[in-house]
């Protein structure tokens, strides 16, 4: 019953363009489990909580100053060298989330190693400058690439959440089972990853299809 | 000693951290287009050789950064350079051999966005290899690439005729896969010591 009052809801959300822009990357768009984008660093950081929200964040950032620079200057770009340009503008900003992590904290840098850096070939920001904000406004590109970056940051921590629960007991460092919990290893090691993205995956599909 | 640790990193490159089971590294071409054995080898050997080239250019522009005192202009700078030369190969091969061209097709200027190159590019400079290392480093990267998707492709033909559910089909069977593939990669983790 609830599930169905919240649809109701988003499908009147829906029939405001502005919000529509927003609420699509979260739920009915979503990067990760809908429509499979960025998919390296999904599996390659979720291995704790903390580490897949930053990985989030910082691509939300990226995206969304790209998303708004590149509507920005729409009007300016040609468009035969429309892609080089935003890989450009996209790298630019990469680099400054590069130094900016590198200087909030060195351990985190350490953590994420080179995938922040391939922040730049993750398909969702290039996918977006190039069938969103090179055709609307700023305003518009602003919003959906909010949208789209916290819907990427919310299928991030989910797998980030059971791995790190499962893997080593605790959440956000924080321990939550018992001392004779028995680890699962296998879910900080890569294998985990392709599990539990294959498993969130699997129950979407079910829910989608038990709703048709 | 020089030729073991040269054997080490390919080794190590294409089974005990291969790029894609254990790095993560070009995850889309080898969910997409690793549903025949032929496609998959035709996108391995592209890759292949994107890579060696890619990692001769890192190489070249890491010494040209430091000396000019830019490192921050790395990124940038590598992405730039990768896509140019992808381009520039391409044009080279549509001309040379133009069987070639067709054979390796749509997947040339895919490869570009392909993180596995770039991802290669930043290892190599971070692990600071040198020359010679560098290119034994993207042969392993790339043979080691070829093999994750022969082998995916190889097992998904052979799933095409199995009874499985349809809410797993597809992406879902394809990732189960892959974590079993990347458990059994595990088992290389000895080697070369």
């Amino acid at each position: 019953m609830s599930t169905r009052t919240k649809t109701t809801f988003l499908a009147a959300l829906d029939k405001s363009p502005p919000t529509n822009d927003f609420i699509k990357g979260l739920w009915r768009e979503n990067p990760v489990f809908v429509q499979v984008l960025g998919m390296c660093p999904v599996l390659a950081v979720s291995n704790t909580a903390e580490n897949a929200l930053v990985m989030g964040l910082a691509t939300t950032f990226v995206l969304l100053m790209s998303n708004t620079l590149v509507s920005l200057l729409r009007a300016f770009i040609p468009r035969q060298v429309r892609i080089a340009c935003y890989v450009l503008i996209i790298a630019t900003f990469v680099t400054m989330t590069d130094y900016l992590i590198q200087a909030i904290s060195l351990e985190l840098h350490q953590a994420l190693g080179a995938f922040i850096s391939l922040i730049v070939v993750n398909c969702l920001i290039l996918g977006r400058a190039e069938a969103f904000a090179s055709r609307n406004t700023t305003g518009r590109s602003m919003l959906d690439a909010l949208g789209m970056g916290l819907g990427f940051t919310f299928g991030l921590l989910c797998l980030g959440a059971v791995r790190e629960l499962l893997g080593s007991g605790s959440l956000f460092n924080v321990v939550i089972f018992p001392d004779h919990f028995q680890e699962w290893v296998v879910m900080m090691l890569p294998a985990g990853g392709f599990f539990t993205l294959a498993i969130w995956l699997l129950i979407f599909n079910a829910a989608k299809k038990s709703k048709d | 000693m020089k030729t073991e640790s040269l054997w080490y990193i390919f080794i190590n490159a294409s089974l005990i951290n291969n790029f894609v089971l254990a790095y993560f590294l070009g995850i889309c071409p080898f969910l997409g287009v690793s549903g025949k054995k032929e496609t998959a080898m035709k996108m391995g050997g592209a890759v292949t050789f994107v890579m060696l080239i890619a990692s001769i250019c890192a190489y070249g522009l890491n010494a040209l950064l430091i000396a000019i005192g830019a490192p921050f202009l790395q990124l940038i700078s590598f992405i730039v350079v990768i896509a140019s030369t992808v381009q520039l190969v391409e044009m080279f091969i549509k001309k040379m051999s133009p069987a070639l061209f067709r054979a390796l097709g749509i997947f040339l200027p895919l490869i570009t966005t392909n993180c596995a190159i770039l991802g290669l590019a930043l290892f190599q400079t971070n692990l600071g290899y040198g020359f010679l290392e560098s290119i034994i480093y993207a042969l392993g990267a790339g043979a080691g690439f070829t093999l994750a998707l022969l082998l995916m492709a190889g097992l998904r033909e052979r799933l095409d005729f199995a009874d499985t559910p349809s809410v797993a089909k597809g992406t879902v069977l394809t990732l189960f896969i892959a974590g079993i593939l990347s458990l059994s990669f595990m088992g290389f983790a000895g080697l070369g010591g």
